[in-house]
């Protein structure tokens, strides 16, 4: 059985006569010990979706599914409390902005030993040894004189370092990490990723990457999602979906790589933007932005189709024969 | 922080030149000038008035004035009452406990009051609640004070008489006051029910005092909290499992406060100047009913000195609160 399974998970905001759909129907399932990119572009919904397993979305928000168990256990019937004692110690989550993600009253060694303190107890001073090794795993320079450091007094790669270390204080089986290089430094930015692939080979646990970045997809998971517009549009294994993307909104996302527009003039990008909330088109949703697209695209909505871990969302899916663009 | 202390405490110093020139300047800005104010309805003749120009030393160039003036100042002469020829500091000194008792009761309450009321309002923002705490609290800072006062005295001493009407404590108990402080007092002596009058006496000045102030928190902490909420760290503080009650009371306060302080810290000017009415009317023995007093007998050095030494407790007051500021909020205690 999966550790996450998701089926259907329909995420709104507004009021319910003017609904904004921010998700619509996804899938997601993920392993133990499994690594899942989930790409796509700015505004398709895959903030939300994380907010939405950790339970964070407050009214007005509304989530739903047919579907959402972690290890077994329904999410959306937790009890708050059952919910609070799940967050931090089976699920952790990181966000994209590290710096602002810290409170920035409290020291580094104040906000690692609470998460220790709900979740494991504990003396404080077993705790602050605790939160000591905790940096030293997440690569801290001078781990022992930045536990009574102000987030102010700490860059952002650091910060986001502390931001790891809190995740994985509690050994949870899933770690929900929402772009977590987008803000850093490009120089640091690699480092953060080996050490979370690191973090996540020595302890087995699952990890949800999201990101813009299908590059860093393709060095470190093992199968990716990828949304657009609230939906997911095409799963699938790597290196498989990189070889051969069966969905158009995949193969034009690989197509504006750097690395695959070596000596172009310009970057091959994707015509239009993702539809809003309230413009969403009928029929498929990427139709509009789509070289390939066919009367039937315009009135008819596919669905996802595949066997599981690897479904496409199109009426046409590439062969892998077409001409190359 | 010894930075940032050090800072604030030397840009008080400009501050207190200029109050002393303030204060200086008053006795010029007198219709006429002080010996005319002197000598009252019947006026005095030309000679008298030299004699008391050269007494006062009004004689003299402005600046040795000024210069004399601050002299005396920093010897600890604030002049003496021409009522009752006490030295100013001494009188000042013997009313400051009743006032600075009725301010910390009132600021007392309005913490109280104020800081759960406006964190609850942010947190079922536009609730019944939340509309309720806002109306009530834009109404109580609407009201003007002497009206606000007489108001509570109508309802609970006349009509109710629940409460005394004046005073700091029944005319029965005499004991010593070696603080000034009645409730200090009347607990030192250990008299039967000495407290309970004292506070019962208290208790309608501090809420017709700490009204506004209350009020102002309120308003403040809802607003602070309310940015604060959105923050990315009560996220992380959620996603960590911690109850609501932490997230709100530990991570969110703690910065709304940052902004709570430093009003808290101005309203201590509102409260100065609502003492000297909310004193009058309750004919409770401060600063504030001395104040008035003295200006209905144009008794100058009283208000001279009176005006200089609140204004320097409003600066003090402000100047500790700027140094909370600093322990409060880490980012502060360290850039400086
Ligand atoms: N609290 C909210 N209220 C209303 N709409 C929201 C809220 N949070 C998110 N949305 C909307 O949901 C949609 C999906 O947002 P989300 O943040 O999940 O996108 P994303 O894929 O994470 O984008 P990015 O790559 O920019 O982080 C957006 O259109 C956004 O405006
Ligand atoms: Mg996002």
């Amino acid at each position: 059985m999966a550790l996450l399974d998701i089926k259907q998970l329909s995420i709104g905001f507004g009021r319910p006569g003017a609904p904004l759909i921010a998700v619509d129907g996804l899938d997601l399932s993920i392993e133990e010990g499994e690594v899942v990119g989930v790409v796509g572009e700015s505004g398709s919904g895959k903030s939300v979706t994380s907010l939405a397993i950790m339970g964070l979305i407050d009214a007005p928000g509304r989530v739903s599914a047919q579907r959402m168990e972690l290890a077994g256990r329904d999410l959306l019937a937790l009890s708050p409390r059952e919910r609070r004692a799940m967050l931090g110690r089976d699920v952790a989550m990181i966000f994209q902005d590290p710096m602002s993600s810290l409170n920035p009253c409290f020291t580094v060694a104040y906000q690692l030993m609470e998460t220790l303190r709900i979740h494991v107890g504990g003396n404080a001073r077993a705790r602050r040894l605790l939160a000591l090794d905790l940096l030293r795993q997440v690569d801290m320079p001078d781990p022992a004189r930045r536990l009574d450091a102000y987030p102010h007094q700490l860059s952002g790669g650091m910060c986001q370092r502390v931001m790891v270390a809190m995740a994985i204080a509690c050994n949870p089986r899933l770690l929900i990490a929402d772009e977590p290089t987008t803000a850093l430094d490009v120089t640091i930015q690699a480092q953060m990723l080996d050490l979370l692939l690191e973090l996540q080979r020595q302890r087995g646990m699952a990890l949800m990457l999201i990101t813009h970045d299908l590059g860093v997809v393709a060095q470190i998971a093992s199968r990716v999602v990828v949304m657009y517009a609230g939906q997911v549009v095409e799963t699938g294994a790597l290196p498989r979906i990189f070889k051969t993307p069966r969905h158009p909104y995949t193969q034009a996302l690989l197509a504006a790589l750097p690395e695959n527009n070596l000596g172009r003039k310009r970057l091959q990008t994707i015509p239009g933007v993702v539809p809003g909330q309230y413009d969403r088109p009928a029929g498929c949703l990427l139709h509009p932005r789509c070289a390939r697209a066919a009367p039937r695209c315009v009135s008819e909505r596919p669905a996802l189709e595949g066997r599981p871990g690897s479904q496409v969302r199109c009426h046409f899916p590439l062969t892998g024969e077409e001409p190359r663009a | 922080m010894l930075a940032y202390v050090a800072k604030r405490v030397g840009m008080v110093i400009p501050t207190f030149i200029g109050i002393t020139l303030l204060a200086f300047s008053l006795i010029h800005m007198i219709p006429g000038n002080a010996v005319e104010a002197l000598s009252g309805e019947r006026g005095m003749s030309p000679e008298r008035y030299q004699q008391l120009s050269h007494q006062l030393g009004l004689d003299r160039p402005l600046r040795t004035q000024y210069f004399d003036y601050v002299g005396h100042l920093l010897h600890g002469d604030f002049g003496r009452s021409i009522n009752t020829h006490d030295g100013v500091l001494q009188e000042f000194l013997t009313l400051f406990p009743a006032t600075v008792e009725l301010a910390l009761c009132a600021l007392a309450l309005a913490l109280l009051l104020g800081l759960p009321a406006g964190m609850l309002a942010a947190v079922k923002r536009n609730s019944v609640l939340d509309y309720s705490v806002m109306g009530v609290s834009l109404t109580g800072y609407s009201m003007p004070i002497f009206w606000w006062a007489l108001l509570l005295i109508q309802l609970f001493s006349v009509t109710l008489g629940w409460t005394p009407v004046s005073g700091r404590i029944d005319i029965a108990f005499d004991f010593p006051a070696p603080t000034g402080f009645m409730l200090i007092d009347a607990w030192m002596s250990g008299e039967d029910g000495a407290v309970a009058s004292a506070l019962w006496h208290l208790i309608l000045p501090a809420i017709a005092l700490g009204t506004i102030p209350l009020a102002v928190i309120a308003r403040m902490t809802r607003s602070a909290m309310l940015e604060v909420l959105r923050e990315d760290y009560v996220r992380t503080a959620r996603a960590k499992g911690l109850s609501w009650f932490s997230v709100v009371c530990v991570h969110a306060l703690r910065n709304a406060l940052i902004p709570v302080i430093t009003v808290i810290g101005l309203q201590v000017g509102t409260l100065l100047t609502g003492a000297i009415l909310t004193e009058t009317i309750f004919s409770w023995p401060g600063i504030g009913k001395w104040l008035v007093e003295a200006i209905h007998r144009r008794d100058y050095p009283v208000v001279q000195g009176g005006i200089l030494m609140s204004a320097t407790i409003v600066i003090v007051v402000n100047l500790a609160v700027d140094l909370l500021y600093g322990v409060v909020n880490p980012r502060i205690r360290h850039n400086s």
